[in-house]
């Protein structure tokens, strides 16, 4: 991805067209091969239907986790209550079942616990003004807090009632290969991809897609300014989230048959760079839902390419991740820093020619940055004159 | 918005400490409902012991946390590294002891240099990467808190390392004057810092830049530095914390050795009355959010609630404090004062017209 890329995916409405804007994800299809590749040469049997398999279907709970994340993402936003609501959520869902619920309502339950703490996360930042790592820091201790209060003990989901939780891990074989080499697809894959194409549609083909986008714009209140309805997005953005690591935690708890409250503990961190291989911007405003499943595969073609490896301890996972995610944080910015001097030098250019104007939009500029956030007023100082560059360009 | 708050929170500020104390007080009133013995203080062995005491040791890291994030937070920063940091640090601490079977001052003194030294490295990588690099402060400090977490547990190889060392130990439960040592020791800390930030000219740099660090570097100040030396401020800190709680058990459980406490920091910030977005910070507020954060860790075991469900009761906090600073809530009051206010002058004038 160059530097002009990212000054026209900025502000242009042409994003949708521009093919470069999808440069993180292709680059990251390229790694997944490449990954595939080398685990094929360094280890064997990488290549095989059987891995895939595994591949898709264990880390079923975490595409969908990953594309919720990424529609907070996209707003500059961030939900750090993702892991915590897989926990609360489990133990709600598991002490149901041994209780003797049905499982299928227990399931409902678990995704509405996601949907109570996702509207709970949007609307302390919608109405009360808290920003969101805090709104959802403070979601994210109050799941873990009351998770612990139910049980503290894993829940086993045994057979019986309890056990129809299960279900949902339920595998068809589609293609029988020789020596355990089968296609298999279980139905949390199948949710997974559910819930991926629902993602793709309202993030890509609905209006409330696109405010969501517009309002990662680099200044905040532009999306405000024009008049769309942020405030109503930016529950459902969290809403949404929470939903999903509501059907998340279904998915999970069916694939290891319990439910504990120390489940999904740094999960966001998984979430979040998977979502950020993918190709969205950590502070906003371009992603793909698809690139994220890209940015997934990847994820966890790399665990599994250090868990064949076993030389990695274990201890070093969270290390490792926490590399990656920053790794590519930094080459962000760094792209975003190029293209900010960029636009600078142009609206410098531009100011020259046509004066009264850029001096207008300066003072409007500076107004913005006073009654912005501290974080955003550095780097907001210089957009709005930026954006009429290209606009003159 | 922001210079809307300050405004109103430089003579406020007073008024909010006393909220502060009286929550204080309701807190121990509540805890002596539930048992009166919660006011007893006794003497033994050099020490006074009870409930009371208890609570001003453990306040010891809370502390320490509480007043790095309040610097962190004024830049309109967040360090959420502070819980992993502790757990670096005790980790280090505690594997130092253990691996050289070191059991004088000197060694514990050695252990608690190496610890913080290793903190300070944590607290100069994060500070680097935001100023530096200009990276989000939540996203830089996130990854720290869980890969520091990670760093931990390959210091102690995935065990929970212990050591003997009465002088390392001593620290966090010896006694001064029958004083508790952590609780003075902190204190120091704390005004020592208090000081630092008073007594020269950095506190009001760090203000000046969480309230706008472009203007702050067109007035001449490097707020990259300003920012650096924040972080570095907060993870030295955290890591005396993880000195003071791996000292009281002389213990690392590198995945629970201050969890949560990024948490407790965020609370006590909030309590202390400094603002989330940025700019004046109460080092006074602090400290007294740190005491009712121990304070309250203390109800709740006085009261006898499961120790998993406390995270639960400080994010309820946090969002109630919230809640009640937000613009939100503070127009609907102001709405229904106006009400109030124009009913009376209503019924005033009715009332002239009456006469």
């Amino acid at each position: 991805m160059s530097a002009a890329t990212v000054s026209a995916t900025r502000h242009t409405k042409k994003k949708f067209s521009l093919p470069v804007s999808k440069i993180p994800a292709v680059v990251a299809i390229g790694v997944f091969i490449l990954m595939f590749l080398y685990g094929q040469f360094a280890y064997g049997k990488f290549f095989r239907l059987g891995t895939v398999s595994t591949l898709l279907n264990d880390n079923a709970y975490l595409f969908i986790m990953a594309v919720g994340m990424t529609i907070p993402i996209l707003t500059g936003g961030i939900d750090l209550s993702v892991g915590a609501v897989v926990a609360l959520s489990s133990v709600v869902g598991g002490s149901l079942a041994v209780a003797g619920v049905p499982w299928y309502l227990c399931a409902l339950i678990m995704v509405l616990v996601g949907s109570v703490f996702g509207l709970l996360s949007g609307t302390l930042i919608r109405y009360f003004d808290m920003q969101p790592f805090i709104a959802t820091l403070a979601t994210m201790y109050l799941g873990q807090g009351l998770a612990g209060m139910i049980s503290t003990d894993p829940i086993q989901l045994l057979d019986g009632n309890a056990g129809g939780l299960r279900n949902f891990n339920y595998t068809f074989t589609l293609y029988d290969g020789r020596k355990a080499n089968d296609l298999d697809v279980s139905v949390a894959l199948l949710i997974a991809i559910v819930v991926v194409i629902f993602a793709y549609w309202v993030m890509h083909r609905t209006r409330s897609g696109r405010t969501i986008y517009a309002m990662g714009a680099p200044s905040k209140q532009s999306a405000d300014l024009m008049g769309l309805p942020t405030g109503r997005s930016l529950q459902l953005i969290y809403l949404l989230s929470g939903t999903f690591s509501g059907i998340a935690s279904v998915v999970y708890v069916a694939g290891v048959g319990k439910a504990q409250n120390v489940m999904g503990q740094g999960w966001e961190l998984n979430a979040i760079t998977c979502a950020v291989i993918g190709g969205t911007i950590i502070t906003g405003g371009s992603g793909y839902v698809l690139g994220t499943v890209v940015g997934t595969l990847v994820y966890t073609t790399m665990n599994l390419i250090i868990t064949r490896d076993g030389r990695v301890p274990s201890t070093w996972m969270t290390i490792i991740t926490g590399i990656v995610l920053l790794l590519f944080v930094v080459i962000q910015r760094l792209i975003i820093v190029g293209a900010e001097r960029r636009t600078r030098t142009a609206t410098l250019a531009s100011a020259q020619t046509v004066d009264p104007s850029a001096a207008q939009t300066d003072v409007s500029a500076g107004a913005g940055a006073g009654t912005g956030t501290g974080a955003n007023s550095g780097t907001g100082t210089s957009r709005p004159g930026a954006a009429q560059a290209t606009q003159r360009e | 918005m922001s210079s809307e708050k300050k405004k109103r929170g430089g003579p406020a500020i007073p008024k909010r400490l006393l909220l502060t104390i009286i929550a204080l007080v309701l807190l121990i009133i509540i805890d002596v409902i539930k048992d009166p013995s919660f006011l007893h203080i006794g003497y033994v062995n050099g020490g006074l012991n009870g409930p009371l005491i208890d609570v001003i040791r453990d306040s010891a890291p809370f502390l320490m946390i509480a007043v790095g994030m309040t610097l962190v937070i004024s830049t309109s920063g967040i360090d959420l590294s502070v819980g992993a940091s502790m757990a670096v640090a005790g980790a280090v601490a505690m594997q130092f002891m253990h691996n050289t079977n070191g059991t004088g001052l000197g060694s514990a003194l050695l252990a608690i240099v190496l610890a913080l030294g290793v903190c300070a490295l944590i607290g100069a990588w994060n500070g680097l990467l935001v100023s530096g690099l200009g990276l989000q402060p939540f996203i830089t400090t996130l990854i720290m808190m869980l890969a520091g977490r990670g760093i931990a547990k390959t210091i102690t190889s995935g065990e929970n390392t212990s050591a003997v060392n009465s002088a390392f130990s001593w620290i966090d439960t010896g006694y001064v004057l029958g004083i508790p040592f952590a609780f003075i020791l902190a204190t120091l800390i704390v005004l020592a810092v208090a000081a630092l930030m008073r007594k020269t000219a950095l506190g009001m740099m760090i203000e000046s830049v969480g309230v706008n660090p472009e203007a702050s570097r067109m007035g001449g100040l490097k707020p990259k530095r300003v920012i650096f030396s924040v972080y570095l401020i907060s993870a030295i800190l955290a890591g005396m914390a993880g000195v003071f709680t791996t000292g009281n058990v002389m213990r690392v459980t590198p995945s629970q050795t201050g969890l949560s406490y990024e948490m407790d920091a965020v609370l006590a910030v909030v309590i202390g009355g400094t603002s989330l977005l940025g700019g004046k910070f109460s080092l006074s507020g602090a400290y007294l959010g740190a005491m009712i954060i121990s304070l309250l860790e203390k109800t709740i075991v006085w009261l006898g609630i499961s120790n998993a469900a406390t995270p639960a009761f400080k994010a309820i906090i946090v969002i109630a404090i919230c809640v009640l600073q937000s613009n939100f809530f503070t127009n609907a009051l102001k709405k229904m004062r106006s009400k109030k206010q124009s009913k009376a002058a209503m019924t005033a004038a009715r009332e002239g017209a009456a006469a």
